[in-house]
């Protein structure tokens, strides 16, 4: 690319531990083009339908929600120029940037605000559904300004408006349509900085930049390619020799990553994971089969050895939980006793619950080689103490579909954290949020009235010592229920080529599009 | 001249036959070499052949021995040879056999049908058969061998072409023997020389195609092959090139003494054709 090509020497050094901070004061130069391996191809762009990882990566730049949080998950304007909280807690009033457009030159207005969160979303997303439970009514005073008032006060729901989970759909598009089959999913219509251009399936998805995007200057990048490169070793190939430029976390095998940050010109994050904070965990069927009974399921978190897996699978980054809160988050109980690597005593419940070698389904995530050797891994754990395991094969739409039906014993996935328990950990285990068609709510089937009591009465409540209180308890409860096994909380490195700035500036990181990026010529 | 007589005239075939009774031994020892499963996590990953003792063909990047995957991957990938095989054949002989015997509208209608078969890809229609199926043995097996009967299917009609004309097969039709029986007894015995050559030939192709579809992760996910051992050790190239080259040979030594093989059957079975040496 002779867009790197010209990048000198003098960079590297300086850049490589302190990439975003240093160059900070440097003044943003337009211009230029991201070149972003994207792994898996995502099975669609409309972020408010489909909500992938790899989806919410590309469509983070074409469509916008009210707030971004930064590093501390403190919320920042974004389609939102200020907000007030009354001192009830009760009333959110939201202000909107005056001269947002849609890509299509329509006007962005309060009235979409209400649309996308009262209409859309509400039908299409049971995260953003379970959210707005609390919420007694949405209103647009004016064209400019969008009030929720909430049935209660829910502390958390400030963390709520980040792109992923209220994304701003346009109303002028899909109000009274088929949401599911609106032609302009294949052609998505958003607010954000760049501009949805095409997409050659299994190959390339092409976004341009938004020449009338409401904040002057920006974006600087003229394009974003998100390349479709199956293979880990070519993707690596490809950043090496300067094809890509931007690698984001999952684009390369974990051993690799070392020997590619340590090249010239070459920097590694681990910033932009602190909203989001990847838990993976393994989908239990909790209805049927031998995953049914609550011994087998302690026996399998007894069984899996998670530190090979984080030592030898992802290099060791990331960190084994001791339970279903994530560690970054505020309620997590420090003083919950991880379940140990314990074979024997993974066999001892097996027997004791009088498993009869009954073939137990295991789906893993189709997200690449660290994935596929991770399953083969928990495989042969689940084996040596005894569990007849049948391996499947999918694609990501299978898996989301097989996931979606319940049609799995066992199954891999990873969910976000969204910085707060009622957001990013409730829709997990909340009675209410069991429901087909989704591979992001309740999939186990776990019903516990006390777990669904607490949840809801924590989520509410505006005292933060009796919070903890409530959130203490429910981690034990689910501690010893095991819903679901907790593998690992995933770090998640990006690696740039060190003269791509401000990559990552907020607690979302590159999920938030690349607004901020340059890249100095 | 004896049968094996004119087979040991060809030394490549001697050979051959050597490394398959070796691969073979190998595939039959390995429940007793390695009665661990070949997925289990063993020692440190990336260990190079020898490096620690016990692993003389080093680890992988789990750290499961290459050597045990190595000897399970020989009865993996001779069975779904063979058995792709059988099957293949059990399709592609009868198909042959009555579109030879009866010739006129049946002839057309199942070269037709072999004839659609042959013009797609191998690969192409292996892989799509495999996806849509989801991998497993059976699936593997069956997408084999549903894309190499084509050719046994022709090699047969045309043996009986030219075999349901000779006199004895006019003579047992003139004793008033029934199509089953002169199918079965008289023709079918005689063709079998060449179909024996091809088999041999399908076994290698079915290990190869087995070995691809494995290597692109359309393997039965349970199964330690060959395959299966390259692609997974395809991303690390650069790291580990053992991990590619190891059970890459193995697939070569044992398709080129399949094809040492069949060549050794061809010259044994049709002396007046055994080129001279």
């Amino acid at each position: 690319m002779t867009l790197l090509s010209s990048v000198t020497g003098r960079l590297t050094a300086a850049a490589l531990a302190f990439a975003a901070p240093a160059v900070a004061q440097e003044t943003p130069q337009p211009g230029g083009v991201a070149n972003v391996a994207i792994q898996p191809e995502p099975p669609g762009l409309m972020l408010p339908l489909v909500q992938n990882a790899p989806t919410q990566r590309v469509a983070g730049n074409i469509f916008e929600g009210l707030l971004r949080y930064d590093a501390d998950l403190k919320p920042m304007p974004q389609l939102a120029t200020s907000w007030d909280i009354s001192d009830d807690g009760l009333t959110y009033t939201f202000h909107l940037h005056p001269d947002v457009k849609w890509h299509d030159g329509e006007a962005f207005s309060a009235a979409d605000v209400v649309f996308s969160a009262d209409v859309f979303l509400r039908e299409t997303n049971p995260r953003t559904r379970a959210i707005l439970d609390h919420v007694d009514s949405i209103e647009a005073p004016d064209e400019k300004t969008v009030v929720f008032t909430l049935k209660q006060p829910f502390p958390a729901f400030i963390q709520a408006f980040e792109v992923g989970t209220l994304p701003m759909v346009p109303r002028h598009i899909y109000e009274g349509t088929d949401f599911y089959n609106n032609p302009a999913n294949n052609h998505p219509i958003g607010t954000g900085p760049f501009e949805f251009a095409k997409w050659d399936r299994g190959s390339v998805i092409e976004l341009d930049k938004n020449p009338d995007y409401y904040e002057a200057g920006k974006p600087y990048l003229d394009k974003i390619y998100w390349h479709v490169i199956p293979d880990a070793a070519s993707r690596a190939a490809a950043y090496e020799n300067g094809t890509l430029n931007v690698m984001p976390a999952g684009s390369v095998e974990n051993f690799d990553i070392p020997r590619l940050s340590e090249m010239d010109n070459s920097c590694m994050t681990e910033a932009g994971n602190e909203y989001f904070n990847p838990f993976a965990m393994l989908w239990l069927n909790n209805r049927e089969g031998p995953t049914a009974d609550k011994r087998f399921r302690q026996a399998v978190m007894y069984a899996i050895d998670r530190d090979f897996a984080k030592n030898v699978l992802w290099n060791g980054l990331g960190k084994v939980p001791n339970g279903p809160f994530s560690s970054t988050l505020a309620s997590h109980d420090d003083d919950l006793e991880p379940y140990p690597y314990d074979p024997d005593k993974a066999e001892a419940l097996l027997d004791e619950m009088g498993y009869d070698g009954e073939p137990v389904r295991l789906l893993p995530l189709p997200y690449g080689e660290t994935w596929t050797r991770w399953a083969e891994a928990v495989r042969q754990n689940l084996e040596d103490v005894g569990i007849n395991i049948e391996t499947e094969s999918s694609d990501v739409a299978g898996w989301n579909q097989k996931i979606s039906d319940w049609d799995y014993d066992i199954a891999f996935t990873y969910l976000f954290q969204y910085g707060d328990p009622s957001l990013g950990i409730a829709r997990t285990y909340l009675s209410s949020n069991i429901a087909k068609g989704s591979p992001w709510n309740n999939v186990e089937g776990y019903e516990n009235p006390q777990v669904d009591k607490l949840f809801a009465d924590a989520a509410v409540e505006n005292d933060p010592d009796q919070r903890q209180a409530m959130y203490d308890q429910v981690q034990q409860i689910l501690h010893d229920d095991v819903p679901l096994a907790w593998i690992m909380e995933l770090a998640q490195p990006t690696l740039y080529r060190c003269s791509v700035h401000d990559l990552i500036t907020t607690g979302i990181g590159l999920n938030d599009g690349f607004k901020n990026a340059w890249i100095e010529q | 001249m004896s049968f094996f007589k004119r087979f040991s005239q060809n030394r490549g075939a001697l050979v051959g036959l050597v490394i398959l009774g070796l691969v073979a031994l190998l595939a039959l020892l390995a429940p007793f070499l390695y009665p661990d499963s070949p997925w289990r996590m063993v020692q440190r990953p990336f260990l190079a052949p020898g490096e620690v003792s016990g692993f003389w063909l080093g680890t992988d990047v789990m750290g499961r021995d290459v050597a045990a995957g190595l000897a399970h991957g020989a009865w993996v990938s001779l069975l779904i040879g063979l058995i792709s095989t059988v099957v293949a054949l059990a399709i592609g002989v009868p198909l042959g056999a009555l579109a030879g015997y009866f010739g006129g509208r049946v002839d057309d209608a199942l070269m037709r049908f072999t004839e659609f078969f042959q013009t797609i890809p191998n690969f192409a229609l292996a892989i799509v058969l495999v996806a849509i199926m989801e991998p497993s043995t059976f699936s593997i097996v069956l997408a084999i061998a549903i894309v190499s009967w084509p050719p046994v299917a022709r090699l047969v009609r045309g043996e009986f072409l030219s075999i349901k004309h000779r006199e004895y097969v006019e003579a047992a039709r003139l004793v008033g023997q029934t199509h089953r029986d002169i199918i079965i007894k008289q023709i079918l015995p005689n063709t079998l020389s060449p179909v024996i050559v091809l088999a041999s030939l399908m076994v290698a192709t079915a290990i190869l195609l087995e070995s691809s579809l494995s290597f692109l992760g359309l393997g039965d996910p349970d199964t330690m092959s060959w395959g299966y051992m390259i692609g997974a050790a395809r991303t690390v190239m650069r790291q580990a090139w053992w991990l590619s080259v190891i059970p890459g040979v193995a697939i070569l030594l044992t398709v080129l003494a399949l094809n040492l093989v069949g060549e050794g059957l061809d010259d044994a079975l049709n002396p007046q054709l055994a080129r001279a040496r």
